[in-house]
């Protein structure tokens, strides 16, 4: 058949407009800013900012594994309903992901804030302001908010589809519920967990918004660097230099994650 | 243990709907601080139409969305059909590929871009390179592998055997696609196009890497704007733009409730054509 070269628009596009793209990244991560020499020190100015890229992998692991907790039940319970009740959940789940990002967490500034809702509340039941938000904790509730919905999509999709026969011959076998999940259910879920963290470290050690308005100085992600070498300290070499650390850490982390399914059966479900 | 996970999914859904509400709630607010209510009013969506800032720029998204889901949706439907009838081989490589701007961070998408536009812009001369085009090129790029990943699975599911079919009996292999292939995975098209939409009209990250002062899309400006206090017209935006996104999404879920059922239809009238 013919129709394999329709492709061929495409696989020059994407060549022209990410393959090479990559490769500039990796030419200005290797130069020099002013002469335009090959050199390492972009890399090597890399250990500087060990302790922001640690923080980051640090507040995406915890935000990715309590998405993990949290969003396994609710995966799990939209997974139960009716066939109508589930595709209305599943577009609720999913409505927050096309809104606005940035005006889903300026309302948590809100919320947070000294003076903002939850310590408005304290103070008239006479509780002193708490320090809620320009904390870690304040962060990590900003990922968890913005990227739970990519934990519980992966999830309801793997959990949709596990054979109930499954389950009852193992409840047949006289497994109670703590091991016929144990043993069934979430071994079965293992390509959705790894898909759903994938899907939430991702954006959530990359980002620079959230750690912007929920955080503080002592919270910098390596985003944040990223975008002010691009965007007022121009340093470009410097940045690129960052984005291809950060890519090479994101394509370590999936591959050691994809050791865990095996089969690299296009999990992604998105 | 279904108790306690059915507490948790309504908590869930609570946490993730009360900011959305909070947002709600303010574009009602006489006060400008979104966390003292001062009273009922109107008065900030009468602000809003009358505002000569925003709705442009409103327009300017919209603009971008529809040109880019419309070309990407034309490019990753044929590229979609293409990888489809493609070797074992050729198609791992493709399919890698795709995966590429999705398992990328967003940034790291726009700054690549970003280097390749100053580049190009350096090479051909060209003073202040950034602008629609840009803007375009970067989301027709970051929305064709949604579209892909829609239509592949309707390709999958058709019947092989309707191309040669609708071929023996006089067609040329555009017009069966016209007249069937098209058909039968045109919910996957709608999926993607719709997704690739919602993509673009809402994306800050990558935009924001690539957009130029001659074209400004609206989350960028948001995302300018957050700098200074917030007008509270933007709450009255935001609370429009949920309602239309949640009506596209209840006619996205009218038509694949009809998808399905179509599919249960004819499942076994397919079945008896086959025998």
């Amino acid at each position: 058949m013919k129709n394999k070269f329709l492709a061929g628009p495409y696989l020059v596009w994407m060549a022209l407009f990410t393959i090479i793209p990559l490769v500039i990244v990796l030419y200005f991560a290797l130069t020099d800013s002013v002469t335009g020499r090959f050199t390492l020190s972009n890399l090597a100015a890399m250990k500087d900012y060990l302790p922001i890229f640690l923080r980051s992998i640090w507040l995406a692991a915890i935000s990715s594994i309590i998405c993990l907790i949290l969003g396994y039940p609710v995966a799990w319970c939209i997974a139960q309903t009716g066939p109508k009740v589930q595709r209305f959940l599943y577009m609720l789940v999913m409505l927050p992901m096309c809104i606005s990002f940035l005006l889903r967490t300026l309302a948590w500034v809100a919320i947070l804030e000294d003076t903002g809702m939850i310590n408005s509340l304290l103070g008239r039941i006479g509780i002193s302001p708490l320090p809620l938000i320009r904390t870690n904790g304040a962060v990590i509730l900003g990922m968890v908010y913005n990227y739970l919905p990519y934990m519980i999509m992966p999830l309801y999709t793997v959990i949709i589809k596990i054979d109930p026969r499954l389950v009852e011959a193992a409840q047949d076998l006289g497994c109670d519920h703590a091991q016929v999940f144990g043993k069934v259910t979430l071994p079965l879920s293992v390509p959705g967990i790894v898909s759903g963290i994938t899907m939430v470290f991702v954006p959530a050690v990359s980002t620079f918004y959230i750690s912007q308005k929920l955080g503080s100085s002592g919270t910098t992600l390596i985003g944040d660097v990223i975008e002010s070498q691009f965007k007022t300290a121009y340093n470009p070499n410097l940045g690129a230099a960052m984005s291809l650390v950060l890519m090479i850490l994101i394509f370590i982390c999936i591959g050691l994650m994809n050791r865990f399914t095996g089969d690299d059966d296009e999990v992604m479900t998105l | 243990m279904r108790k306690a996970a059915k507490i948790v999914t309504v908590i869930i859904f609570v946490f993730l709907y009360v900011p959305m509400m909070v947002l709600a709630v303010a574009s009602f607010n006489k006060g400008a601080d979104i966390s003292v209510f001062k009273g009922f009013t109107f008065a900030q969506y009468k602000a809003l139409f009358e505002d000569n800032v925003l709705l442009p720029l409103l327009l300017n998204s919209v603009i971008v969305a529809v040109v880019s889901a419309l070309l990407s949706t034309a490019l990753g439907t044929a590229a979609a059909m293409g990888i489809h009838r493609m070797g074992k081989r050729a198609r791992r490589l493709a399919m890698g590929v795709t995966n590429i701007p999705l398992t990328n961070p967003e940034i790291v998408t726009g700054v690549s871009l970003a280097l390749l536009f100053a580049f190009v812009g350096t090479m051909l001369k060209i003073k202040n390179v950034l602008g629609f085009v840009t803007l375009l090129i970067a989301h027709i790029t970051f929305n064709l592998p949604y579209v892909i990943l829609s239509v592949m699975p309707k390709l999958r599911q058709m019947d092989p055997n309707l191309t040669e079919a609708a071929m023996d009996l006089g067609c040329t292999l555009v017009k069966a696609f016209f007249k069937v292939v098209i058909h039968e995975i045109m919910p996957g098209i709608i999926s993607g196009a719709l997704r690739a939409f919602t993509m673009s009209l809402d994306d800050f990250v990558i935009s924001y890497f690539v957009y130029g002062p001659t074209f400004v899309t609206l989350p960028v400006e948001i995302y300018n704007y957050t700098k200074k206090p917030l007008h509270p017209k933007i709450y009255a935006l935001f609370t429009l733009l949920f309602i239309v996104i949640l009506l596209v999404m209840v006619l996205m879920n009218v038509l694949q409730a009809r998808d399905a059922r179509q599919r249960r239809e004819i499942a076994p009238l397919r079945k008896k054509v086959r025998q």
